[in-house]
């Protein structure tokens, strides 16, 4: 495909996706590339507890004495999955919104922007704190809660594509000839919103990871699950004290990597979909004047 | 002497080849080749021919004000006995405004929408430093929209508040206010309505004869032309196909292109004549013929092989009259 | 006049966010299972002072919303009196309940402990929207430079940078250089005078450098866009044939243009902003409203939770109100709507 070929040729782009390879690669081949097994019980001495590296432990051991290495690459399931599902289910949300909002309009499109404008307005983590240190901690309701709250942007952004697609010459046949409302939308209106779509849901993963990391950080993780932001919980609570940074460092560095690849390639995928002039009118306009000698310019 | 004397000029637009693959050479498209013209002050010149044939390329680099892939390869524009081409961009700093102003095509946008008009005129005042002290350049800011036609006291208002016209006419009094020498008028009517086209091109005139300006009409409209301007340059394809005194040109065309744009003017003489148009389109920049560039929609009855192997010189066929066509000289 | 109509219903809804938003949480605390309140009540920890006060504070015996029984007796008003017409009766007054780890009153905590997260959210704000808005509109005059791409770079890479981890290797970094953890420096006497000030400046460096990293890119971004869109406008062009100077256009035409949108984006990313300080306090130990809140959220301690929750979102909303009017006064195209 066309837009493809222009990913290829985007270093950024390019380099994000490769990030984010290493660490799909990590996420499904995780019981043959780790170590050890994360969830094994360990005799521990007191020596090991947050032993530094050497050769059995790469990464060392964490306060429980566990390999760090290999809770690093288990913990990279638990961000793409919350990640993706989040981001899916806030995907979807929006898009049905906004497409609802956009394409009908009146009072119904009003009262979901309203929704839109008030949901942006009330201050993500705290709620989502909230949220959660009331009902529960899970890994679903963490997901479900972040797609709840993060499908305002998505909406409003097929919203406003689809006031203007909803004018074109193409939806107006189609209405012409009496195509339903619905069979418009789903076969018109939307083929033509989706790679904006996909450019945001991209970046919508990175949020999703971003957020589950901070509220596990913050206790609020899943306790069955080790991921990067319980770790670094843990961390924080033990390791900092005892400079510790091989427990420490890895899995923050781990949420930046994933969030850059993520964020590269969304951006670049936002300028695919979204092309933006790339001049404007205040430019150095030293070499505006290059006058070619006399033979030259007749030659072309 | 002329004010203005534009010879050979040539201007290049680099763009990014997308044939090239992996290499990353640039192409330059000649928008512009050897397009030259002479304007005495007092005097008007009309601009015409279709879209795309490089005439607003040809005003925006009278005042370097090309975009960023726009180069000027070759010539001179001497503006009063001074090539701007040998300016450095302080310099022409001066120019802009003070010596030469323009009316840019689609002026309503013009202005910036969170300022007042009158900030906006005041600013150009004295930056040039026609008037240093606030009160008095505001006091000139008026007298100058009276000139167009606007209430002094609206020139505290916003763009916004303005209609279409009245946007244009603010557009013109402020290109007037460093009192220039040469007024460039790109498109203005466009977009108007017709009402306000004709006060629009009523006020040009006016302003042309109270003020003894130099006005530039670049248009597609020869309508226009035929009211307001003193000669008319003919382009094509970013080349000049005819170059004459406004009169030579209605009464005795001589390049086959500036033929078929008056037949395609709607003569009121026969109405329900149905209206000749041109066949075929321009040619692309990236692939423009060897020879006459008008040549391949050329249905004139001396065409030859000579019309698609060389370009046509420009010739002064007879006095004041420039035609670059192989066969007209020979009439 | 369209402008006070425009005025009124930014006020309106406002307000309606607000009202929702209470109700919302009102709900959230007492009707998921596991009613904490009802919990908290029998728990033996509790003194029976302690209990009758939460009694009568919550309206325990009252029903949740709305008394169908009286309204069917005919007491229309009576039928009213519900647990959530009690509460919000309490938040008029200003009363928030008592913390169930302290017993003291939530409003007193929240009160002593404000003035701590402003200071820390004001500077980060400050600093970030300063060097933010400079560094944007130099991102975005400089299009396509390497310096456009670094700073670009810059900004996504830290977009990435979860705000808790940039404070934990701030830490690691200025150990023993910067003091690390707390407000002051324990047993530092007396808690007043020019020392003490002093070393509160000294503990809040950190907490307010992270702040001020993480949210100069955010406005970064932002602004660089903002004004690259601005001077691809038409009267960009026409300022530079007038004959001004790059600065000056930038000055007198891009920036007042560019900035106008920046005022809504600011107030947005104020509710963000928010959610950043609770995470350098917590990592920082700093004792505001953000560490309250994670204290509160360890020690199931729901009253402080719910009530430093709404002075967060009461001044988020109300930041974005104010921002809102402010745009109408900036704005000259706003009066005629």
């Amino acid at each position: 495909m066309e837009s493809l070929k222009k990913f290829l040729r985007n270093p950024m782009g390019v380099l994000g996706a490769l990030m984010l390879l290493v660490v799909v690669c990590a996420a499904i081949f995780a019981p043959w590339l780790a170590p050890y097994d994360p969830k094994q019980r360990v005799e521990v001495t007191p020596e090991d507890i947050l032993a530094p590296p050497d050769a059995q432990h790469l990464l060392g051991r964490d306060d429980a004495g566990k390999d760090v290495l290999s809770l690093l690459i288990y913990g990279a399931r638990v961000s793409l999955l919350v990640g993706f599902t989040a981001s899916f289910m806030s995907m979807f949300i929006g898009t049905t919104v906004g497409l609802v909002a956009g394409y009908y309009g009146g009072r119904i499109g009003n009262a979901l922007m309203r929704l839109v404008d008030f949901l942006l307005v009330v201050p993500d983590l705290p709620q989502v704190l909230v949220i959660i240190a009331v009902w529960g901690r899970g890994l679903w309701k963490i997901v479900m809660v972040i797609s709840l709250l993060g499908w305002t942007y998505t909406a409003r952004l097929v919203r406003s594509q689809v006031l203007s697609i909803k004018e074109r010459q193409f939806v107006l046949r189609a209405r012409s000839i009496g195509a339903g409302s619905l069979r418009i939308i789903v076969r018109h209106v939307f083929p033509q919103v989706l790679p904006l779509i996909i450019a945001q849901a991209v970046l919508d993963i990175s949020v999703s990871i971003l957020y589950e990391s901070s509220l596990a950080f913050l206790g609020l993780g899943d306790p069955t699950l080790v991921s990067w932001g319980m770790m670094l919980n843990f961390a924080f609570e033990r390791a900092v004290s005892r400079q510790a940074w091989w427990f420490l460092l890895p899995p923050g560095l781990a949420i930046v990597w994933v969030s850059l690849a993520l964020i590269l390639i969304g951006n670049t995928l936002d300028e695919i979909v979204n092309p933006r002039l790339r001049t404007h009118h205040l430019f150095d306009a030293r070499r505006m004047v290059a006058l070619v000698a006399e033979g030259e310019a007749a030659a072309e | 002497m002329a004010i203005l004397d534009v010879r050979n000029l040539s201007v290049d637009y680099l763009t990014d080849d997308p044939l090239a693959g992996s290499g990353r050479g640039s192409i330059a498209l000649h928008a512009v080749e050897n397009v030259g013209f002479r304007l005495e002050q007092g005097r008007s010149l009309g601009l015409v021919g279709e879209s795309g044939c490089g005439k607003t390329t040809v005003m925006m680099a009278l005042l370097r004000l090309l975009p960023q892939e726009g180069r000027i390869v070759h010539g001179q524009v001497l503006f009063d006995g001074q090539d701007l081409l040998q300016y450095s961009e302080a310099e022409m700093r001066q120019v802009r405004w003070r010596g030469i102003s323009m009316v840019f095509q689609g002026a309503m946008n013009a202005l910036n929408p969170v300022r007042t008009i009158e900030s906006q005129m005041v600013e150009a005042l004295r930056l040039h430093s026609i008037i240093e002290q606030p009160r008095a350049a505001r006091q000139r800011a008026g007298e100058l929209l009276q000139l167009v036609g606007i209430p002094p006291r609206r020139g505290r208002q916003y763009p916004h508040q303005y209609s279409g016209g009245m946007r244009q006419r603010a557009v013109i009094a402020m290109a007037l206010a460093c009192n220039p020498r040469i007024l460039i008028a790109d498109e203005p009517t466009t977009a108007l309505d017709v009402m306000i086209q004709a006060q629009i091109l009523e006020l040009l005139e006016q302003l042309q004869a109270e003020l003894y300006l130099s006005l530039v009409m670049v248009t597609h409209d020869l309508g226009m032309v035929a009211e307001i301007c003193d000669d008319v340059l003919v382009m094509y394809a970013g080349m000049v196909a005819e170059y004459a005194s406004s009169d030579a040109i209605f009464n005795n065309p001589q390049h086959p292109y500036t033929q078929r744009l008056l037949e395609a003017f709607p003569d009121v003489e026969k109405p329900g004549s149905t209206l000749a148009s041109i066949p075929g389109s321009p040619p692309r920049l990236d692939d423009l013929p060897p020879g006459c560039r008008f040549e391949p929609r050329c249905q004139c009855q001396w065409r030859e092989a000579i019309c698609a192997q060389k370009v046509p010189p420009l010739v002064e066929i007879e006095p004041g009259h420039c035609v670059a066509c192989h066969w007209a000289r020979r009439i | 006049m369209e402008r006070s109509n425009y005025i009124l219903r930014k006020i309106v809804f406002s307000v309606g966010t607000l009202i929702a938003v209470l109700v919302f949480n009102f709900f959230l605390f007492r009707i998921l299972p596991g009613d904490p309140v009802k919990l908290i009540i029998h728990s033996p920890r509790m003194t029976r002072e302690a209990q009758e006060r939460i009694r009568a504070n919550f309206g325990l015996d009252k029903s949740v919303w709305f008394d169908v029984e009286r309204l069917r007796e005919g007491d229309v008003l009576g039928a009213f009196d519900s647990q959530f017409t009690t509460y919000m009766r309490n938040l008029l007054r200003g009363d928030l309940g008592i913390s169930f780890a302290t017993r003291k009153d939530v409003t007193e905590l929240l009160a002593e402990r404000v003035w701590r997260t402003v200071v820390l959210v004001l500077g980060g704000n400050v600093i970030a929207i300063v060097l933010g808005m400079a560094i944007g509109l130099i991102a975005a005059w400089r299009r396509g430079t390497r310096l456009d791409a670094a700073i670009l770079l810059w900004g996504l890479f830290s977009w990435a940078l979860p705000t808790f981890f940039l404070g934990i290797i701030l830490l690691i970094l200025a150990r023993g250089h910067l003091p690390v953890g707390g407000m002051a420096t324990p047993g530092l006497r007396p808690k007043d005078g020019l020392t003490y000030w002093l070393d509160v400046g000294k503990h809040l460096i950190l907490p307010t450098l992270t702040m001020a990293i993480v949210y100069t890119s955010e406005y970064i971004l932002i602004m660089r866009s903002s004004v690259m869109e601005v001077l691809t406008e038409d009267y960009i062009l026409t300022a530079k044939a007038k004959g001004l100077s790059t600065l000056r256009v930038l000055r007198d035409h891009a920036l007042k243009n560019a900035m106008l949108p920046m005022v809504t984006m600011i107030a947005l990313t104020f509710g963000y902003t928010v959610g950043g300080a609770i995470q350098v306090e917590t990592v920082f130990s700093w004792p505001g409203i953000g560490r309250l809140m994670y204290e509160a959220v360890q020690k199931r301690d729901y009253p402080v939770l719910q009530g430093s929750f709404l002075l967060l979102a009461v001044s988020v909303i109300a930041a974005n109100l104010l921002a809102d009017l402010l745009y109408t006064v900036l704005d000259p195209r706003v009066k005629a709507e």
